[in-house]
């Protein structure tokens, strides 16, 4: 019992190979786009590099690697499609086309998998950018040190650009020494008895970095003192919502990374859908054509199928093949093979006959 | 005596039809690019209109956007003349129409290049409007409480941290303009009585900048306030610290990028005009050249075209003399009138004079 049987005629199968011509080298272009999209999103990852603790590699490699596979693939594709037509050249492809739709169904396995992967990347990125970013604002007044020279820059930028600050929120600038005690007076008061005062002689103070300033505050940017009420005039810091950015960064590069990652694994989806419907169309000329062979005559009506029989007799013998490929060395119940049985009852059926002698 | 001759045997007027056509697609093509490319600037101009003064700078935009519709208008019919143009039957009916069609396009032509000759021009307009637009811009800083000025400080933090400026011409400027509010002075303190106290116009002016001016490449925390005062800051000094705030003003930086948009945009333009020109003058050569072909049997014989029926001068005197005519005509009225009147005045003294004898 065939699954999804359909009957072709000879129009019919004519049109089928055109349109799955056109739809291959549709198919080709939507691969050069899961190319360009896994280049994209590696772009944006190694923009930021400086804030992960350690960079995602596996979801834009796998998506490259699947584009280029589709290309590929779906130029095979067209070109075996637009030959097919004719019953002579679809005789030179009939030993490949059977392995060529395995492939691609496998395929097509790995671009869901893709896809799945660009949902599942949110976690490791959240753990990733926790540390990335504290070790970056650790290192915020390392200016003078090779390798950290830019850090301070690149986290200046970060919270201008996504009007962020700290971690996950200002206070986490209140933790950290982040002058550099090449630009404090250590000869003073005020910041001796400031180191003094921490155990482990940090220069901690409630003040953060320009870059946490709000664009949108109607006053000037209060940026020292922020805890401290009475040092600006008619300033409650409890309740001032604009002076600073709310916003803490690791949340705002999360929700960017997050939507970049839905849109892309929306499209890489779409395009899953759209090989699975042109795998399918192959697998119903491979079919209908090699059901014309059977029947002799290339103008006739033929039958297209997904399977042959239903799944599970299917199942059944791909798993008959798969045990006997095991047992290739091992001895079967070939006739012609005189096998030496040991066992009685073997011996008890074997007739025995005399040979009459000559009289 | 006809002006730029040239031969044109049949087979070189069929390769000249068909070069112009696919000539004319290409200059379509240049004309949908220009009108994007005005269509861009318009925008970009739009975006920081709150820093200019007056909007005379965008002349040179809409001009591109007219001279870029016209041209597609233009190479569209001259792609439909070249095809009709090597059927004999099909031709006459462009006949009338091409007159006035080679007048629009010369305007349109000449509309594109002025687009460009302004473009270059206009630096000093441009100059003069950002001028007048960042001082407003600055002296309103303070003024968010005020309607109609409420966003001028996000006009100016985000223009300086997006160019990368400080200020209208640098820094300094803000010196000289009271950019924090009153309603967050503490009038009571008598730090901020002394320093209204020693301005003549009553403003609180400080050696310091906004938040905006602060560069972000400075190895540094940002020194915003006391610029000019190096014992206010362990080993700071002003004069030779680079580092710490943008030191270019705004003015300098928005119309360097203007002026690099526009140059860019008008070296594209002028390509596009010179092909435009060579269409312009292929089809002419290739009207006249068909237009010797009229009344003859045998289409395939040896034509002239030329690009003017007559020398430059005598085509300029043939266009003018109408015009001319126009002016002239109410002078030679008045002349008449003044011949009239004077005749009539001297028959009338002739007359009087005549009795007395």
């Amino acid at each position: 019992m065939a699954v999804l049987k359909v009957t072709f005629t000879k129009t019919n199968r004519d049109k089928l190979a055109q349109v799955l011509w056109v739809l291959n080298w549709v198919s080709v272009i939507t691969g050069i786009i899961l190319f360009s999209l896994g280049l994209f999103l590696k772009v944006e990852i190694q923009k930021r590099r400086e804030l992960m603790s350690d960079e995602i590699h596996s979801v834009p490699n796998m998506l490259i690697a699947v584009g280029l596979v589709a290309c590929g693939i779906n130029f095979l594709g067209g070109k075996i499609c637009y030959e097919c037509v004719d019953m002579v050249k679809f005789l030179r492809w009939k030993l490949l086309l059977l392995p060529y739709i395995i492939c691609t169904f496998f395929f097509t396995f790995c671009i869901l998998v893709g896809a799945l992967m660009c949902y599942t990347m949110r976690n490791n990125l959240e753990e990733s950018l926790f540390l990335g970013l504290r070790d970056a604002m650790r290192y915020y007044k390392d200016t003078d040190t090779p390798g950290r020279c830019y850090i301070k820059r690149t986290v200046d930028l970060l919270q201008i650009q996504f009007q962020c600050c700290g971690n996950d929120g200002y206070r986490d600038w209140f933790q950290i020494q982040w002058i550099s005690q090449r630009y404090l007076d250590v000869s003073s008061n005020e910041v001796v008895n400031r180191l003094r005062s921490n155990v482990e002689g940090k220069y901690l103070m409630d003040g953060v970095p320009f870059s946490c300033c709000n664009l949108y505050s109607p006053r000037p940017c209060i940026q020292q003192q922020i805890t401290n009420n009475s040092a600006h005039y008619n300033y409650d810091y409890q309740t001032e919502e604009l002076n600073l950015n709310q916003k803490g960064c690791r949340q705002a590069l999360l929700e960017y990374y997050t939507q970049i990652m839905q849109s892309i694994g929306l499209i890489v989806l779409i395009i899953w859908l759209f090989e699975l419907s042109v795998l399918t169309g192959v697998r119903y000329l491979q079919t209908s054509m090699e059901n014309v062979l059977r029947l002799g005559d290339p103008d006739s009506e033929s039958d297209g199928w997904l399977l042959e029989n239903s799944i599970a007799e299917t199942a059944r013998y791909n798993f008959n093949i798969i045990k006997s490929l095991g047992k290739c060395y091992q001895v079967d119940d070939d006739p012609n093979i005189d096998v030496p049985s040991t066992s009685q009852q073997a011996q008890v059926n074997v007739p025995t006959r005399q040979i009459p002698l000559a009289s | 005596m006809v002006w730029a001759k040239v031969k044109f045997p049949f087979e070189k007027r069929v390769k000249l039809a068909q070069g112009l056509w696919l000539l004319s697609w290409l200059a379509t093509l240049g004309g949908a690019i220009t009108f994007c490319l005005g269509c861009f600037l318009k925008t970009e101009l739009r975006r920081r209109a709150e820093v200019m003064d007056n909007t005379e700078i965008y002349i040179v935009p809409n001009t591109l956007i007219i001279a870029g519709m016209a041209a597609m208008g233009i190479n569209y019919f001259a792609t439909r003349i070249c095809q009709d143009a090597l059927d004999a039957t099909r031709f006459p009916r462009w006949k009338t129409f091409l007159k006035p069609y080679f007048c629009c396009s010369i305007f349109f032509t000449t509309l594109m290049l002025i687009g460009v000759i302004l473009s270059y021009a206009m630096k000093g307009t441009l100059e003069g409007s950002l001028k007048v637009g960042l001082k407003n811009g600055i002296r309103f800083y303070k003024d968010t409480d005020t309607p109609g000025r409420c966003f001028q400080k996000q006009t100016i933090d985000r223009l300086q941290m997006e160019f990368q400026c400080c200020g209208n011409n640098d820094y300094k400027d803000w010196f000289e303009v009271q950019w924090i509010s009153n309603r967050y002075l503490d009038f009571s303190t008598k730090e901020v009585k002394d320093r209204i106290k020693s301005n003549v116009d009553g403003r609180y002016l400080v050696d310091g900048v906004p938040f905006s001016c602060c560069n972000p490449s400075s190895p540094r925390p940002c020194i915003q306030y006391k610029i000019t005062n190096n014992s206010a800051h362990y080993n700071y000094e002003h004069q030779t610290e680079e580092l710490n705030i943008f030191i270019h003003g705004c003015r300098e930086a928005l119309l360097n990028y203007y002026m690099g948009l526009m140059n860019s945009f008008g070296a594209v333009v002028l390509s596009v005009f010179v092909l435009q020109c060579t269409v312009l003058a292929s089809l002419r050569y290739l009207q006249t050249s068909l237009e010797a072909l009229v009344g003859q049997e045998n289409t395939e014989v040896e034509t002239e075209g030329y690009l003017l029926e007559k020398s430059i001068s005598e085509t300029i005197m043939e266009y003018l003399d109408p015009v001319l005519k126009l002016m002239l005509l109410n002078q030679v009225e008045d002349g008449q009138v003044k011949a009239e009147a004077g005749a009539a005045g001297t028959s009338g003294t002739a007359g009087a004079t005549t009795p007395a004898t």
